[in-house]
């Protein structure tokens, strides 16, 4: 077993783990954070998309103990209580999701990339979400939800 | 409170929406219980062998292993096999099919044998340490030499061509000797897998003392697979109780009765604990349904000048290695399509199913549907080609003539009511379809590198399963009935049990904009509840386009119930005829004063406490309907695709996308522009990426989402869409369906447009996908031709 102390979503939780859990495991298992999905296998589909120290990382790729010391924001920190962040507001009010699976990872997919680029292209943006699929909406929802929220987030900052 | 709004037709935003982007969603795998031990199947590394043995010993006494079961293990846990619903002819020789293989190994993902331990990583240990020996068997998978019987699957079904059914044809068909004009195409279409994002996936449990069992699974037909699984089981279907959570995707992969099910029922009975299982990607597509996997033989008999006169089709269908669900049964969905929106005065389709060393075919989004629009749609390009007319000319020169009311048609059915041209119209304005042929000219002329290709699609679907008169007809075993509850709770909210059970759909927003304006409250006041068969008692569930124009008409059946009650309540209370009464801003009016008024929330209120209630009626302000469409919906459309071809590279761009499609009424206009989305994606997807390869021995090679291609949102293209509105006959709502509208139209009209790209190189057909490769290959191949002619 590995002891190991990560920051998440705000607060330390220290575990012993065994050294191949996977930080999506240790999650969803040992924190019950099941927020965060899982899709695949090999790391393809980014539906376990979390952020490390703020950069987003598909968290099947990444043992707990290589977390160690560091802090992690999964999908169930982005909302304030009720009011939802930005960028889940604009999925709910572009209708950028249907089934739901892959939309906590596409959400933490976008908010690190909005953090890199504010103001993206529609091009930019599709480019971004390379690493995440989703196979109910066409993606043209969510392209335009992330564009959606670069533009309410941007408005908020000035 | 009261709500005068239309809510039906307005793109009202998700009520699905806040807990699915707040990591709040209920999937299968987000779900544990106390005392729950993790299952594992083992999948021996084969193809087709004779099982010699298998050594559990290691496996079982391994870290954690609660016990490890072959199928001599679990004789007496299944007293059926795996069901199959659609025996769709009378001689229709059936392979059986149970969770666990007894003697033999039939595709890659047989399981052979299953592991329960207290964790996931534990049972996942043990299953690798189950040691297998078989022998291997030669392995068949191309389907004409499956055919030929050489290697059979099923001894004892002495064959692999398990099953040959016909359409029987309409019409005079001697036009397929006569005609001026006879061409002859055969058109191969890949298996497919359909990647829902969330794996299958179960959690088993119940009280062995009591008989009682409960299965949350990721499916899409609760209510079936409880008569399924119970049927597999021998649990009976009064202490058998299926939840389907949030589900993460189907496709038609979901909706079926798997062999981890039940095998699932049967150990939490056997060791009385919880018993979860969860797919890995893998397994999904090694085990979970393929789709597809289809060869036609076409012919069209026509005249020089563009009408088409007769359409024929001889199939040979994939079946894999066992039947599922309804395996054999899909391309029959796709039988009464045949003809496309055409007037054709011939028509003839027959399939043969083949049974195959693969994963188990069945249905796929759009199921039968795209594979007969994919070939009639190349054929009336090809016959456009041919006769040297405009493929858009001679679509609009055959299509049916409009009707509002039902109508017979060429392959037997009648058909809710159509208006093809307009849709069509439409499409091609919006993708200026006259200007891209003088631009494509312009560099045909120009010999560009880049060439540029339009593709058109014009479809019918068959939505809205079904009538069940007709599926007895089609002996398929269950019927096509769905049913709602609508319930006034006495504090002014509403709650709505339905049969269907949406995974994506967005049932719970479209319902309540129904039940809103039929009561006078908003969407926010309905609550939706589906998916438990202990909750919404009675259904036939989601797939087949079938929700809105089944499960929300019995919605809105069940509405009219309860607005009858309310009515005579108001009456009784305002002391008038119930004729006196009108419907207006939201409540029962006295005709001519209306502040005498009883809005939906007072009268259930009234019908709870039941105080004062008319002589006889019964308290509660409730109604449910038990509805069964006396048809199918027939939702049609034209879909245009722009495409440039590198015809150095054979890379195809797609620059344009144009979608109108036709699904009749609308209830919430945002969620099916979402439904055409996804499911052109898919049909995207279907054209230019994505196939399930086999190697000569069987193994299938794209056996990851690192092989296996499914798009991005860079390769998917944004869709110009439109509707035109022909309303259904079918049903009240007028509505028709669209969830599978996209898969059906998009993938000829993505393989019309690169094969326009190229057509004038003397190109003439590209298999899907149409890779770069494939589209380079056929360059050469026709230069090379060309050169030697």
């Amino acid at each position: 077993m590995t002891n190991v102390s990560v920051t998440v979503n705000g607060q330390v939780r220290e575990a012993d783990v065994e050294p191949r859990t996977l930080l999506v495991y240790f999650l969803r298992e040992h924190l019950g954070l099941t927020g965060t999905n899982v899709g695949c296998d090999t790391s393809t589909c980014g539906s376990c998309t979390v952020l490390v120290d703020g950069e987003s990382v598909k968290s099947c790729t990444m043992l707990t103990a290589q977390a160690d010391g560091r802090e992690v924001s999964t999908i169930e920190s982005m909302a304030d209580g009720d009011t939802l962040h930005p960028i889940q507001d604009a999925f709910h009010r572009n209708h950028g999701l249907q089934c739901g699976y892959c939309t906590p990872g596409m959400v933490m997919a976008a908010a690190s990339y909005l953090k890199e680029n504010p103001a993206p292209t529609e091009e930019e943006v599709r480019e971004a979400l390379e690493g995440n699929l989703c196979r109910c909406t066409g993606y043209q929802n969510i392209v335009k939800s992330i564009l959606d929220a670069a533009g309410s987030m941007s408005g908020a900052r000035t | 409170m009261v709500a005068t709004e239309n809510y039906v037709g307005s793109p009202v935003l998700r009520k699905e929406d806040a807990k699915l982007l707040t990591g709040q969603a209920t999937y299968v795998d987000n779900q544990t219980m106390a005392g729950m031990a993790w299952m594992s199947l083992v999948r021996p590394p084969h193809v087709h062998a004779t099982i010699d043995s298998i050594d559990t010993s290691a496996a079982a006494s391994m870290p954690g292993v609660v016990a490890v079961y072959t199928a001599a293990d679990l004789e007496d846990a299944f007293p059926s096999s795996l069901p199959m619903v659609w025996p769709i002819t009378e001689d229709i020789k059936i392979p059986t099919h149970w969770p666990l293989t007894k003697d033999k190994i039939r595709f890659a993902g047989d399981a052979v044998a299953v592991v329960l331990a207290e964790t996931r990583e534990q049972a996942e240990d043990a299953a690798e340490a189950v040691t297998v020996s078989a022998t291997d068997l030669p392995v068949v998978n191309d389907l004409e030499e499956a055919a030929k019987d050489e290697v059979v699957l099923h001894e004892d079904l002495g064959t692999n061509v398990v099953v040959h059914w016909s359409h029987g044809g309409g019409g005079d068909q001697s036009v397929f000797d006569s005609a001026p004009v006879i061409l002859q195409e055969r058109y191969a279409q890949p298996r497919l897998i359909p990647n829902a994002i969330e794996t299958r996936g179960c959690l088993a449990y119940g009280i062995p003392a009591a008989g009682e069992f409960t299965l949350v699974t990721a499916s899409q037909i609760p209510h079936i697979a409880r008569v399924g699984l119970s049927i597999a089981t021998g649990i009976p279907q009064s202490k058998l109780r299926i939840i389907a959570p949030d589900v993460g995707g189907g496709f038609g992969s979901k909706l079926n009765v798997y062999a981890e099910e039940a095998l699932a029922l049967a150990i939490a009975r056997k060791t009385g604990r919880p018993v979860k299982w969860i797919e890995t990607r893998q397994e999904n597509y090694l085990a979970t349904i393929h789709g597809r996997g289809v060869l036609h033989d076409c012919t069209l008999a026509g005249t020089d000048d563009g009408d088409i006169l007769g359409m024929k089709f001889v199939e040979l269908a994939d079946m894999g290695a066992y039947f599922q669900l309804l395996t054999p049964g899909i391309p029959e969905l796709g039988a009464w399509v045949y003809m496309g929106p055409y007037d054709t005065k011939a028509y003839w389709y027959e399939f043969r199913g083949i049974m195959t060393n693969a994963t188990p075919t069945d249905a796929y989004r759009g199921a039968g549907r795209p594979e007969a629009t994919f070939v009639i749609e190349r054929l009336v390009d090809a016959y456009a080609r041919k006769i040297g007319m405009d493929p858009a000319e001679v679509r609009r020169k055959n299509f049916l003539p409009p009707s509002e009311e039902a109508f017979g048609s060429i392959m037997g059915l009648s058909i809710d009511s159509a208006n093809y041209e307009p849709t069509f119209d439409k499409a091609l304005e919006l993708a200026e379809y006259d200007q891209l042929r003088k631009e494509q000219q312009a560099r045909r002329d120009r010999g560009d590198v880049k060439q540029l290709g339009i593709g058109l699609s014009s479809y019918i679907e068959m939505c809205g399963l079904a009538p069940s008169e007709i599926l007895g007809a089609l002996r398929y075993v269950a019927g096509g009935w769905d049913a709602a509850e609508v319930e006034c709770r006495p504090d002014g909210k509403v709650v709505v049990r339905t049969g269907t059970s949406p995974h994506g759909q967005g049932h719970e927003t479209s319902w309540s904009q129904i039940v809103a304006d039929g009561l006078g409250v908003t969407p926010d006041d309905v609550e939706v509840l589906h998916g438990d068969t202990s909750v919404s008692r009675l259904g036939m569930d989601t797939y087949g386009s079938r929700s809105a124009s089944v499960g929300a008409e019995a919605v809105a059946r069940a509405l009219e119930k309860v607005r009858d009650k309310a009515r005579t309540i108001a009456a009784h209370e305002l002391e008038v005829s119930e004729d006196d009464l009108e419907w207006a801003d939201g409540a029962f009016r006295v005709s001519g004063a209306p502040d005498k008024a009883r809005t939906i929330p007072e009268l259930a209120a009234s019908a709870w406490h039941a105080h004062s209630l008319p002589k006889d009626m019964e308290p509660m302000l409730e109604g449910t309907a038990v509805w069964d469409p006396p048809n199918f919906t027939w939702p049609g459309g034209t879909h245009v695709c722009v495409v440039e071809v590198d015809t150095e590279t054979g890379k195809t761009d797609i620059l344009k996308y144009v979608a109108v499609d036709d699904c009749g009424n609308v209830i919430n206009p945002m969620i099916v522009e979402g439904q055409v989305h996804g499911g052109v994606a898919q049909g995207v997807a279907e054209a230019l990426y994505e196939e399930a390869i086999y190697d000569e021995s069987g193994n299938l090679t794209t056996s990851s989402m690192t092989q296996y291609l499914v798009p991005t949102a860079v390769e998917i293209p944004p869709i110009t869409q439109d509707r035109t509105v022909t309303p259904s006959t079918t049903n009240s709502l007028g509505v028709k369906g669209i969830g599978e509208a996209g898969t059906i139209a998009s993938p000829p009209a993505v393989v019309n447009a690169v094969i326009d790209a190229v057509s004038h190189l003397g190109v003439k057909h590209i298999d899907k996908p149409a890779s770069p490769e494939r589209v380079w290959r056929a360059i050469q191949d026709a230069k090379t031709e060309g050169g030697a002619a």
